[in-house]
């Protein structure tokens, strides 16, 4: 009885004493001395580890405020009520800073921007960045494979269209997308400035507008329309200074290009895609021309001498714009034929490159 | 002798890895092994209790347990020591190498409950290896069963980064391929049952 009973009991109970004595003892001697503003910064701070602020996560931002010499806004997340709390339990004086807010500087989804080729690897910006650069002829263009969906721990970033695309209300400007992008076509911005021209391509405007519909020429009708100076020209492309921009809104709406767009929570408002003109059948342009020259003779039998005058200039101007558009049609052409002719290039290359790691891996 | 550990230890390291042959410790080998980095870390953490725990309970069984005909007792005994010798090492990373602590996280007291550390505990005294185990014995198999998980961990861990950037279908997303992933390296791992001395 006595053996079956209290010695199980002595020896376990024992034991769990021993260890407990050591674990106690070394629980002293191990132990590690944290500030105490740790524990309530951690607590202020969101938790989303995200990086933004510069440090590893946010404890490793905590411990560096609590050491000194780091701001006590740097906290993109948390924003301002956060960089109050913090203030508060270091015992200084919070400081104001803008809200930012990250922005793909591209809008050139697959039906405006002309790809090169077709990518069948990996689904990653990094892999089709490393294949000539990605499949679109813009080579500054954003690649659409979401290597920042998957960094964007803020669930901000969504690929609409082949393009990446911001939520502004989401996004808390952490940077970890511009970081991961290997086009670096995104970009932290205040969100004050409203319109953002979504393009980073620096080519020279012939070439821009071969690659991409929505694309910046360098044009600077939008430099010359701005009434406070906030847009420059350089290397073929606008910028907008944020500082003083007004968010007029007349930049977006005389550029060629529809390259400039405005930021809202609803979404970036992006410009349609232009649609081709439906073919007329040979009776509807029967039937249009038969109209006009109804017209025509309606209007030139009660017309005096100088409304005929005002005519035959408009006329002239008709002819003359006609022109134009001839030869614009003509040059496109053109360039479409020298743009297709890349292309075959680009894919005899591609296969040359195929062809040689074959052999590489048969070897 | 020599030859004896040898077979002692490529025996657990390969032929009888614990955790793709017994399947023990399946936990921290799915939760830690998301980078190579973090899980070379838990991969010796792993092996330090393993050795740890195998003196302790060796020494246990022969000279607590056993002389006092306790024997039905040894899983609870077992287990406060593996429990205790945890917490120990936890502590001590904490003081010593805060890295590797913030990067095991959650997951070092999940040795606390593990099976495959109870597991080479209890082997070493059932006789699993078919050999009685000598203190060395022992000690030699806790330090391989802990280099057999490391292995397959560092592995596991290697072809989970690589996963990262494929093109896997919608379905399979996640944890499922990354289970069909753990039973094809468990499978590879089986041809080592050949390896017989």
């Amino acid at each position: 009885m006595f053996n079956s009973i209290v010695v199980p009991i002595l020896i376990i109970g024992g034991m769990g004493l021993i260890f407990g004595v050591l674990l106690g003892v070394a629980s002293k001697v191990f132990a590690v001395k944290e500030d105490e503003r740790i524990p309530k910064i951690m607590e202020v701070l969101p938790g989303a580890n995200c990086g933004g602020c510069g440090f590893a996560g946010c404890s490793a931002y905590a411990a560096a405020l609590c050491k000194g010499g780091v701001k006590t806004n740097a906290c993109p997340v948390g924003g301002e009520a956060v960089a109050e709390k913090i203030a508060e339990i270091m015992g200084v004086t919070a400081e104001k800073k803008e809200k930012m807010v990250a922005r793909v500087l591209c809008n050139g989804s697959p039906d405006r921007a002309v790809q090169k080729y077709y990518f069948d690897g990996p689904r990653d910006c990094y892999s089709a960045h490393k294949l000539g650069g990605g499949e679109k002829m813009c080579a500054y263009g954003c690649l659409g494979f979401g290597s920042c969906v998957k960094v964007c721990k803020f669930d901000a970033i969504s690929i609409q269209n082949g393009v990446a695309y911001v939520n502004i209300d989401k996004c808390v400007a952490c940077g970890a997308c511009a970081e991961e992008c290997p086009k670096k076509v995104i970009k932290i911005l205040p969100l004050r400035s409203k319109y953002t021209i979504n393009c980073k391509s620096v080519e020279k405007g012939k070439i821009t507008r071969h690659d991409c519909q929505v694309g910046c020429i360098g044009c600077g009708i939008c430099a010359k329309t701005c009434p406070k100076g906030a847009i420059s020209i350089s290397d073929n492309l606008a910028v907008i200074d944020p500082a003083k921009c007004v968010n007029c809104g007349l930049c977006a709406q005389k550029c060629p290009q529809k390259a400039i767009n405005k930021v809202t929570p609803e979404g970036l408002v992006r410009p349609e895609p232009k649609q081709a003109k439906p073919k007329l059948t040979p009776e509807q342009i029967e039937a249009l021309k038969a109209k006009k020259a109804a017209q025509m003779k309606d209007q030139s039998q009660p017309a005096g001498q100088k409304e005929k005058k005002v005519k035959s200039e408009q006329v002239k101007a008709d002819t003359k714009f006609n022109d134009v558009v001839k030869d614009n049609i003509a040059k496109e052409a053109e360039a479409r034929k020298a743009g297709a002719a890349i292309s075959r290039e680009m894919d005899k290359k591609t296969d040359e490159i195929d062809s040689t790691q074959e052999m590489e891996a048969q070897k | 002798m020599v030859a004896e550990l040898l077979v002692i230890a490529i025996g657990a390291i390969l032929i009888n890895n614990f955790v793709l042959v017994q399947f023990l410790g399946i936990c921290p080998f799915l939760g830690v092994s998301k980078k190579v980095d973090t899980s070379v870390g838990m991969g010796f953490a792993v092996i330090f209790v393993m050795a740890c725990a195998s003196i302790i309970t060796w020494c246990v069984q022969y000279y607590l347990l056993v002389p006092f005909h306790l024997e039905y007792l040894q899983t609870i005994a077992f287990i406060l020591v593996i429990a205790v010798l945890v917490q120990f090492v936890e502590m001590f990373l904490k003081k010593s190498i805060p890295s590797l602590y913030s990067a095991l996280g959650v997951y070092l007291p999940l040795i606390t409950t593990n099976c495959a550390v109870l597991g080479v505990a209890i082997q070493n005294i059932t006789k699993f290896t078919g050999v009685e185990m000598s203190f060395v014995k022992s000690l030699v198999y806790g330090v391989s069963a802990g280099i057999g998980f490391t292995v397959a961990i560092v592995l596991f861990a290697g072809v989970r980064e690589r996963l990262e950037s494929s093109d896997v279908p919608e379905f399979l997303k996640g944890m499922p391929i990354t289970l069909v992933t753990a039973a094809l390296l468990s499978i590879a791992f089986l041809g080592f049952s050949g390896l017989s001395f």
